[in-house]
C-alpha cells in the first residue's frame, strides 16, 4: 500500500473510534447533568443514586473520548502536514480555539464534579456538570466549524500557495456548519438517550432497582423521542444544503447515475461503479425530490453530468467517491434513524398504557438498540468524510496532496497497525467495565471520595 | 511588536505552562512505584494529580491548536518531523490517562499493577521525548528548502539530546516529589522530602553539565559571550532558591521555585529561538522563523482577542480548582475494599 492509502486508513480508523466515544459523552453529559437537575430539585435519594450510577459509567466513556481525540489533533502535523501547511490560516482557529474554550471547561469541571461530592455548595456542584456538558457540546460546535470549511470552504483567498482567512464571521457562520452541528448535536443525544434506556431496561428485566431504573429509563425515553424526530428533521435540512453545495456527494448517497426530474429515492441498487451503472434498482418516485429540494418537482444531477461539469471546471480526473460505500452507508443510517423514532415512540405508548415494565420484549429490545446509534453516528460520519472525497478541502485540495511527503509506508503502517491494536484492547477493557459496573445497579451512598482513582 | 511576536510569546508561555503543570503529575507518575510502600499509598499518590492531570493536559492540546492556528509551518513541520517520537509521546498518554482512570476500578493485583506500569512508563517517556524534542529544536534540525525534515529517527536520538530528555526528566521528578509533599500525609509526606532533597545535587551537576555543552550543541549561545544573560541567571538562583527552601522545610517555596526554574529554563530556550522558530542546519536560509511560517496578520488577529478574551477566564476557574483540591490526601481518604 502508498503511505496515502495508510494514511486515509489511519485517518478513517482512529477518528471512527473517537467518534464511537465522543457522541455517547455528549449525550450522556446532558442526561447525567438532568438527573444531577432533578436530584437537586426534588433532593430525592433516587435521583442522587441514579446521577453517581450514570455518572460512573459516563466517565469510562469520558476518559477514551479524552484520550482518543489528542491522537486527532497531532495527527493532521503528523500524517497530513501538506494539508496543514495548506489550511492553518483558517482550520487551526477553530481547533484552537475548542482547546481553550471546551477542552479546559471538560476536563477542569469534569474533575471538580466526581471529586466534589460533599465538598462543594450543591448549587455549584451541580453547575459543574451543567459546564462539562456545556463543554463537550461546545467541542462539537468547534470541529464542526472546522470540518464544515472543509466541505464548503467559504470566507478564503488563495495566496502564498494556500488559503487565508478573509473573512471570519463567514467561517464561524458556514451553513455547511448550522446544518451539521444541529444534525451532529441531536444524534449524540439519541445516542446518550438510548445507552439509559437500553442500561435502566437491563436493570429492569433483571428485576433489580426496578423502582429506581423505572424513572432514568422515563427520562431517557422523552429525551430519545424528541431528540430522534429532531435527528430526523435537522437530516432532512442537511439533505438540502448537501445537493446544492455539494451536488456529487448527494448523487452518490442516491447511487444517481443520470440527472432525474423528478428524482425518484433509490431503495435498494446493485452498483457498479466501475462501468457506472446499477442493476436491480427499486425506486420511489418523486422521493429524491423531496429529500434534496422539499418538493415534488425539481431536478436533481446524476453523477454523469456532474463528472463532466466537475472535469470543466478542475480539469481531467476521476470526481467520483466510492459510491457504494457512501450509498449503503446512507441507507442503512436512514434506516436506524427511522428505526430510533419508531422505537421511542413504541416506548412512550408502553408508558401510556403503563407497561413499560411488564413488556419483556420491548426491554430485551432495548438493551440491543442501545449500541446501534454508534453505528449509525460512524454511518453519516462516513457519508460526510467519504462522499467529499477525491477532495480533502471541497474543491481546493485533493486528499492525495494533503499528505506528510517526509514520512515512510513503513512508519505510517507501524503506527496505523498499534493504533488499532490498542484501541481494540481499550474498547474491550472499556465494555468489560462497563458491564461490570452497570450490572449491581444504582451502589450504596458513602461519604468518602466516592470517585477516587 | 508585531502579531507574530506576540504569538510567539503566548505559544511559549502555553508549553511553559504545560511544562509546569504536566510536570509535577509526570514526575508524580513516575514516582508513584517507588514511594508508595502499599496499594493504599499509590491510591493516594495518584489522588494527589486525580482532579489535575487531564486539565494539565489541556495546555498541551491548546498549545498544538495554537501553533496550528498561528505558525501552521511550525506545526507541519515539528509534527510531521517528529512522527516516530510523537507517535510514541501519544501511545504514552493514552496508556497513562487509562492508568488512571482505571487502575483502582478492579481489586486484582495483576490488574493494578498492569496500569501501574502504564502510569509509570506514561510519564516517564513523554517528560524524556519533550527534553529530546526541544533539545533538537535548539540544536538545529536538517530541514530543507520545502520546510520539511530530511533527517531520521537516529539523528533525533543523538547523545546531546538523550541528555536533555534525562534533564527533564529529573527536574520533573523533583517538581512531582515536591508537590507529593505538600498533598499528603502520614510517611508519604516525609519520604516525598527525602527523595527531593537527595535528588537536588545529582540534578543541579547534571542539569549543569548539559547546559554547558549548550554551548558547543546549540544555536542558543551563539552570539552570546561568556555571561549568560538574564534567564539562565534567573533559572541558576531560583534552583538554589528551591534548595534553600527545601533546607528550611518550606516545602511550599521550594514547589514554587522549581516552577520558576521550569520557566527560566524555558524562557532560555524561546528566548534563544527567536526569531526562529526550528532553525536549519542545512542553510540559515532553510530557518523557519515566525515570519515565514505564521499564519495571515488576519488570524492572528482574531486569535490575539479570543486568547485576550477567554486566557484569564480559563486561567481564573482553573486557578479555582486547584484551591477547592487544595487539601491533603490522607490514607483515611481512599475507601477500603
Amino acid at each position: 500500500m502508498e503511505v496515502l492509502e495508510i494514511a486515509r486508513w489511519q485517518f478513517g480508523i482512529t477518528t471512527v473510534y473517537h467518534f464511537f466515544f465522543s457522541p455517547l459523552t455528549m449525550g450522556l453529559a446532558v442526561l447525567t447533568a438532568i438527573l444531577h437537575t432533578f436530584y437537586y430539585r426534588t433532593n430525592s435519594e433516587h435521583y442522587k443514586l441514579l446521577t453517581k450510577y450514570f455518572g460512573k459509567l459516563f466517565i469510562i466513556i469520558f476518559a477514551l473520548g479524552v484520550v482518543t481525540g489528542i491522537v486527532l489533533e497531532f495527527q493532521f502535523g503528523m500524517a497530513w502536514s501538506n494539508y496543514s501547511r495548506f489550511v492553518g490560516d483558517i482550520f487551526g482557529i477553530p481547533l484552537a480555539i475548542e482547546a481553550l474554550l471546551a477542552f479546559f471547561l471538560e476536563s477542569t469541571f469534569i474533575a471538580v464534579w466526581l471529586f466534589g461530592w460533599n465538598r462543594l455548595p450543591k448549587g455549584i456542584h451541580l453547575l459543574s456538570i451543567w459546564l462539562v456538558a456545556i463543554g463537550s457540546n461546545l467541542s462539537a460546535l468547534w470541529i464542526l466549524i472546522a470540518n464544515a470549511w472543509m466541505q464548503v470552504p467559504v470566507g478564503y483567498t488563495l495566496n502564498n500557495g494556500r488559503a487565508e482567512l478573509s473573512d471570519f464571521i463567514a467561517v464561524m457562520l458556514n451553513e455547511q456548519m448550522l446544518v451539521m452541528v444541529q444534525h451532529t448535536i441531536i444524534a449524540a443525544f439519541v445516542t446518550g438517550g438510548l445507552f439509559m434506556l437500553g442500561i435502566s431496561a437491563w436493570q429492569i428485566m433483571r428485576k433489580n432497582q426496578v423502582e429506581i431504573f423505572g424513572k432514568s429509563a422515563r427520562i431517557a425515553l422523552v429525551f430519545t423521542a424528541v431528540s430522534a424526530l429532531l435527528v430526523a428533521t435537522t437530516g432532512h435540512k442537511h439533505a438540502q444544503h448537501t445537493v446544492k453545495h455539494q451536488p456529487m456527494k448527494m448523487a452518490a448517497m442516491e447511487g444517481l447515475w443520470e440527472t432525474e426530474q423528478p428524482a425518484s429515492f433509490s431503495m435498494f441498487a446493485l452498483i457498479d461503479q466501475e462501468n457506472r451503472t446499477s442493476s436491480r434498482e427499486f425506486k420511489l418516485p418523486y422521493m429524491l425530490s423531496v429529500l434534496a429540494y422539499n418538493n415534488t418537482t425539481s431536478e436533481v444531477k446524476g453523477m454523469n453530468d456532474l463528472q463532466k461539469e466537475y472535469e470543466a471546471k478542475y480539469g481531467p480526473g476521476d470526481y467520483l467517491p466510492p459510491v457504494k460505500v457512501v450509498y449503503w452507508s446512507f441507507r442503512l443510517m436512514v434506516g436506524l434513524g427511522m428505526l430510533f423514532i419508531v422505537f421511542a415512540i413504541y416506548g412512550l405508548i408502553l408508558w401510556w398504557r403503563d407497561k413499560l415494565e411488564e413488556s419483556k420484549t420491548y426491554l430485551k429490545l432495548a438493551t440491543i438498540i442501545m449500541f446501534l446509534p454508534l453505528v449509525a453516528n460512524s454511518l453519516g460520519w462516513i457519508v460526510a468524510e467519504m462522499g467529499r472525497q477525491p477532495w480533502v478541502v471541497y474543491g481546493l485540495m485533493l486528499t492525495r496532496d494533503g499528505v506528510s511527503p517526509n514520512v515512510t509506508a513503513g512508519e505510517m503502517a507501524l503506527t496505523t497497525v498499534v493504533f488499532t491494536l490498542v484501541y481494540g484492547i481499550l474498547a474491550a477493557v472499556a465494555v468489560y467495565l462497563i458491564h461490570r459496573f452497570a450490572k449491581p445497579g444504582v451502589p450504596e451512598d458513602s461519604e468518602k471520595m466516592l470517585h477516587a482513582y | 511588536m508585531d502579531f507574530q511576536m506576540i504569538w510567539f510569546i503566548l505559544i511559549a508561555i502555553l508549553f511553559i505552562g504545560y511544562f509546569i503543570l504536566e510536570g509535577f503529575d509526570f514526575g508524580v507518575g513516575i514516582l508513584m512505584p517507588f514511594i508508595s510502600k502499599d496499594d493504599t499509598d499509590r491510591r493516594v499518590v495518584i489522588n494527589t494529580i486525580g482532579p489535575f492531570w487531564d486539565a494539565n493536559e489541556v495546555w498541551l492540546i491548546t498549545a498544538g491548536g495554537a501553533m496550528f492556528a498561528a505558525f501552521p509551518h511550525w506545526y507541519a513541520t515539528l509534527f510531521s518531523g517528529f512522527y516516530i517520537p510523537l507517535f510514541l509521546m501519544l501511545l504514552a498518554l493514552i496508556l497513562r490517562a487509562v492508568g488512571f482512570e482505571f487502575r483502582s476500578k478492579m481489586p486484582q493485583p495483576w490488574w493494578r499493577k498492569t496500569f501501574d506500569q502504564f502510569i509509570f512508563w506514561g510519564s516517564l517517556i513523554p517528560a524524556f521525548l519533550w527534553g529530546v524534542a526541544f533539545t533538537n529544536i535548539v540544536q538545529g534540525l536538517p530541514i530543507g528548502a520545502d520546510m520539511n525534515f530530511t533527517g531520521n529517527l537516529l539523528h533525533i536520538l543523538n547523545p546531546y539530546a538523550f541528555l536533555g530528555g534525562v534533564v527533564v526528566v529529573l527536574i520533573f521528578v523533583l517538581h512531582g516529589a515536591l508537590f507529593l509533599s505538600l498533598r499528603t500525609t502520614d510517611g508519604l509526606k516525609e519520604r516525598a522530602e527525602s527523595i527531593a532533597e537527595f535528588l537536588w545535587v545529582p540534578i543541579a551537576v547534571i542539569t549543569a553539565l548539559f547546559a554547558i555543552l549548550g554551548y558547543w550543541n546549540t544555536v542558543l549561545f551563539e552570539g552570546l559571550g561568556l555571561v549568560p544573560g538574564s534567564f539562565p541567571t534567573l533559572a541558576i538562583l531560583s534552583f538554589i532558591a528551591c534548595f534553600v527552601f527545601m533546607k528550611l522545610k518550606m516545602q511550599g517555596y521550594a514547589f514554587g521555585f522549581v516552577a520558576l526554574t521550569i520557566l527560566m529554563g524555558a524562557a532560555v530556550v524561546f528566548y534563544g529561538l527567536f526569531p526562529n522558530v526550528m532553525p536549519s542546519s542545512i542553510n540559515e536560509a532553510y530557518h523557519l522563523t515566525v515570519y515565514n511560517a505564521s499564519s495571515s496578520d488576519l488570524t492572528l488577529k482574531i486569535m490575539s482577542i479570543v486568547a485576550l478574551f477567554f486566557v484569564p477566564i480559563v486561567l481564573a476557574y482553573q486557578g479555582w480548582s486547584y484551591y477547592v483540591f487544595s487539601k491533603r490526601i490522607s490514607r483515611d481518604a481512599i475507601p477500603r475494599e
